[in-house]
Parts: structure tokens; C-alpha cells; sequence
């Protein structure tokens, strides 16, 4: 009863989702007004999935009918149990279990599955450009991510929130050394390839693939996937923050929680705001290169203390 | 599902088709993204796919060339959906309305496969950016 409770309440389904499609509009809101634009009512977000719930649901004459529909909630249902297990476990400490750090990095990593396979199955020639761009996507943002996240996990000494929160309230958040600057910075480059937002949205490319791998969506499925990306956009952030920047504490600390975590999405708009899109090959090459170089070394400036 | 088609007014994605348009109408709807009359106030936004759209944006008189595309996009766009007939052309043909290669208005041609389309006419040539605010507006009131 009181997991159902986490699941589907809070931190789960419904607080999730309010959050993130809030945090939807300050994204639009604050885009809008870097481009001297007026900008979308706060509701929008919720307008966006009550519209699309409305409409009706086309499924491609090539598709698997229950592949194409089941999916997406597939990846809704597990970025909701990433953002409960984040959730509980940070708040209280003691719900942590060895390894959930990385059950909930791939459990965000599910939703991008789900897109891949439902953008497949569509049978459409633009959806699988940009399904194939996805994967060399996934592939490529998927190494540094994963090395800062076993960097941090060697550095405290084990593989869990617990132990990650517990060695930054003794000796003071991971970011205030040069290994941590690093690591958040690149951290902050793979949650924005990994939410496909510009410059790393080759997936989607509504000017040069007409939405690309989201084109034969409609209606109810297309809600499940923005629902899942407005709340990934509140749980990865989150996650960076646990991972860097000292967790959430209850009382006060909720407060410059949510701080840390206006700032974070101001990195990413304005990171989405100033730059034009990549190709796949320059993504390729900037994670392979640039961010997994800046990882290993994160790695070793760890190693020494610095 | 009284809350969901009050979300659908304040909501609508509009894909842009342009059927044997002049061209003047086609860059004249980029006004709408611009600061000054910034639509995304109302929640409208362009979309890359029929897919997505709420609203079909036609510029253009319809020739024989690209009739079947524009119905072949018309069934491709989920419904319920809004038809914008954007301009004196999409309206009434224009000022090719004797021309041998246009098959007629709009309204016409779509009722050839929907006899019912909720059809917006937005006159004017090309028409001004206020007129398109309203035209929109007042289109998803009578829905
Ligand atoms: S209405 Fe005027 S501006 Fe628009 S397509 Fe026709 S001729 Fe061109």
C-alpha cells in the first residue's frame, strides 16, 4: 500500500509529473524571453497532454498494434520508478539499496528503448534516420555518464544514494573539488543528450527530418512520451544533483534543493538557446572525444583527491 | 473529457501546407513566430508532422497537382482537427481562380473527403498578422 503510495503519489506519477511539466514551462517561458518573446501560459504543459489524450490515436498500417501503443507507457512506467526510487531513497536515507544508482540510470535509459522500438515499428523512412541517430545517441553519451557515475561510486566507497549522500554531508559536496567541477559539467552536457534537447535533438530535427523519430505519433502515445521526457526532465537533473551537489536534506535543505535545481535548468536552456544542432558524426565525435577524455580525467583527479 | 476539449483550445499545433501558394503567404506566417506577435501566448506552435497537428494551415490555391497531396495530408491528420484556409487563394482561389490548372477553393476539395471539415477562412492577400491572431482565435471559439 505505502509502495503503491510512492509510486503513484509522491514521489512518483502524479508529483513527478506536475513538477516536470512545470518545469516544462519555465523551459519554454525562459526560451521565449531570451528570444524577446511573450511565452506560453503556466498550464501549458498540462493543456499539451490534455490535448493530445483528446485526439485520436493513428497506428501505422506496418505496425505492431500493441508494440506501437504499449512502448511508451513502458518507458513512462519505469522513468516513474527511476524518480520514486530517487525520491524515497534521498529523502530517506535508509530506503537506499546497494546498486540504485545504477538501476536508476538505466531505468532512464528504458524510455529511450521504448522510442527506438516504437519509432522501428512505425515503418517510416524519416522515423528510422532518426532511429538509427538515436542509437549512435545513446551509445555515445551513454560512456562518459557512465564513468563519472563509477568515479563518484569508487570515491565513496560504494554503489548506493546512501553511501553517496552520507560521504558528502561529512566531507562537504563532491563539486567543490576540481574532480566534481568536471564531472558536472559533463554531467550537464549527457542529461541534456539524453533529454534530446537541442544541440543534441539529431533524433527528432523538426526543421531537417520533420520530428523524426516522434513522426507517426499521435494522440495518447505521443502523451506518454512527452509526459515521460517532462519528467525526466525533473528526475535527471535530480539525479546530478544526488550525484554532486549533496543530495537533498529535509527542512531547509528542501529549499536550496530546489535552488540547485532552477540553476541546473538554467544551464540547459541556455545551453539549448545558444547553440545550433550537431551532426551525428560531431555529436559522435564530442562525446568520444572531448567528454569521455574530461571523464578519465575527472577519474584521475579523483584518484588523487584534488 | 470536458476539461481535456478545453485544453484542446488552449493547445494547438498547427502543420503548414503550402498548395500552389505565391509564396507570399508562406513567408507571411513566419510573422506569427516573431516577438512582436509571438503566438506561442496562445499555445500554437508549428510542427513538423501531420501527425502532431491539431490545425492544417493551407496557403495556396489548390491545383491539380497538389490536390491529392493535400487530401492525402488532410487523412494523415489525427482528428479532431481545425482547417486554416489561409488567404484569398485557399479562400476563394484568388487571383487564379480562372487559371486551367486549379481545381477550386479549399472548402470545395476537402468536401470530397470529409463532408463535414471545420474550415477557418482568413481573407486577404497576403492576409496581416492580426488577421491570422483572429482568425485563429476566433475558429477554435466556434469549435
Ligand atoms: S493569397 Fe495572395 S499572397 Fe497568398 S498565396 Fe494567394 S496570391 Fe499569394
Amino acid at each position: 500500500m505505502k509502495l503503491l503510495f510512492y509510486y503513484l503519489l509522491y514521489p512518483g506519477f502524479v508529483f513527478a509529473s506536475v513538477i516536470g511539466l512545470l518545469s516544462v514551462w519555465i523551459d519554454r517561458k525562459v526560451s521565449a524571453r531570451i528570444q524577446w518573446r511573450y511565452g506560453p501560459p503556466w498550464f501549458q504543459g498540462f493543456a499539451d497532454i490534455g490535448k493530445l489524450l483528446y485526439k485520436e490515436v493513428i497506428i501505422p498500417k506496418e505496425a505492431s498494434r500493441s508494440g506501437f501503443m504499449l512502448a511508451p507507457l513502458f518507458g513512462l512506467a519505469s522513468v516513474t520508478l527511476g524518480v520514486t526510487i530517487l525520491g524515497v531513497s534521498s529523502i530517506n536515507l535508509s530506503a537506499s539499496f546497494i546498486g540504485d544508482i545504477i538501476v536508476v540510470y538505466y531505468l532512464f535509459t528504458i524510455p529511450a528503448i521504448a522510442l527506438v522500438y516504437t519509432g522501428s515499428t512505425s515503418g517510416n523512412p524519416l522515423s528510422s534516420v532518426g532511429v538509427s541517430r538515436e542509437i549512435k545517441l545513446l551509445l555515445s553519451y551513454d560512456l562518459p555518464m557512465v564513468i563519472l557515475i563509477v568515479m563518484v561510486a569508487t570515491k565513496v566507497q560504494g554503489f548506493s544514494i546512501q553511501s553517496i549522500t552520507q560521504f558528502q554531508r561529512i566531507n562537504g559536496p563532491i563539486i567543490l573539488h576540481w574532480y566534481g567541477v568536471i564531472g558536472f559539467i559533463i554531467s550537464i552536457f549527457c542529461i541534456q543528450a539524453k533529454l534530446g534537447r537541442v544541440p543534441f535533438d539529431l533524433a527528432e530535427a523538426e526543421t531537417e527530418l520533420g520530428s523524426g523519430i516522434l513522426m507517426e505519433f499521435s494522440g495518447a502515445v505521443l502523451a506518454a512520451y512527452e509526459l515521460s521526457q517532462a519528467i525526466m526532465l525533473f528526475g535527471l537533473p535530480f539525479f546530478i544533483i544526488i550525484l554532486f551537489w549533496g543530495g537533498v536534506s529535509g527542512g531547509i535543505g528542501i529549499l536550496w534543493a530546489i535552488l540547485k535545481y532552477l540553476l541546473i535548468m538554467v544551464l540547459l536552456i541556455l545551453l539549448k538557446n545558444t547553440n545550433p544542432r550537431l551532426r551525428i558524426d560531431q555529436a559522435m565525435k564530442y562525446f568520444w572525444g572531448w567528454m569521455t577524455g574530461g571523464a578519465i580525467l575527472a577519474g584521475i583527479l579523483a584518484y588523487f583527491g584534488v | 473529457m470536458d476539461i481535456l476539449k478545453k485544453s484542446f483550445k488552449k493547445s494547438i499545433w498547427i502543420f503548414h501546407l503550402s498548395t500552389a501558394a505565391c509564396n507570399g503567404c508562406d513567408i507571411e506566417v513566419l510573422e506569427l513566430l516573431t516577438p512582436r506577435y509571438d503566438i506561442e501566448r496562445f499555445g500554437i506552435k508549428l510542427v513538423g508532422s501531420p501527425r502532431h497537428a491539431d490545425a492544417l494551415l493551407v496557403c495556396g490555391a489548390i491545383n491539380a497537382h497538389s490536390k491529392p497531396r493535400l487530401l492525402e495530408v488532410y487523412r494523415q491528420v489525427p482528428k479532431p482537427c481545425l482547417v486554416v484556409a489561409f488567404g484569398s487563394c485557399a479562400c476563394s482561389s484568388g487571383i487564379f481562380r480562372e487559371s486551367y490548372s486549379i481545381v477550386g477553393p479549399l472548402d470545395k476539395v476537402l468536401k470530397e473527403v470529409d463532408p463535414n471539415p471545420n474550415i477557418v477562412y482568413i481573407p486577404g492577400c497576403p492576409p496581416k498578422p492580426e488577421a491570422m491572431i483572429e482568425g485563429i482565435i476566433m475558429g477554435l471559439e466556434a469549435l
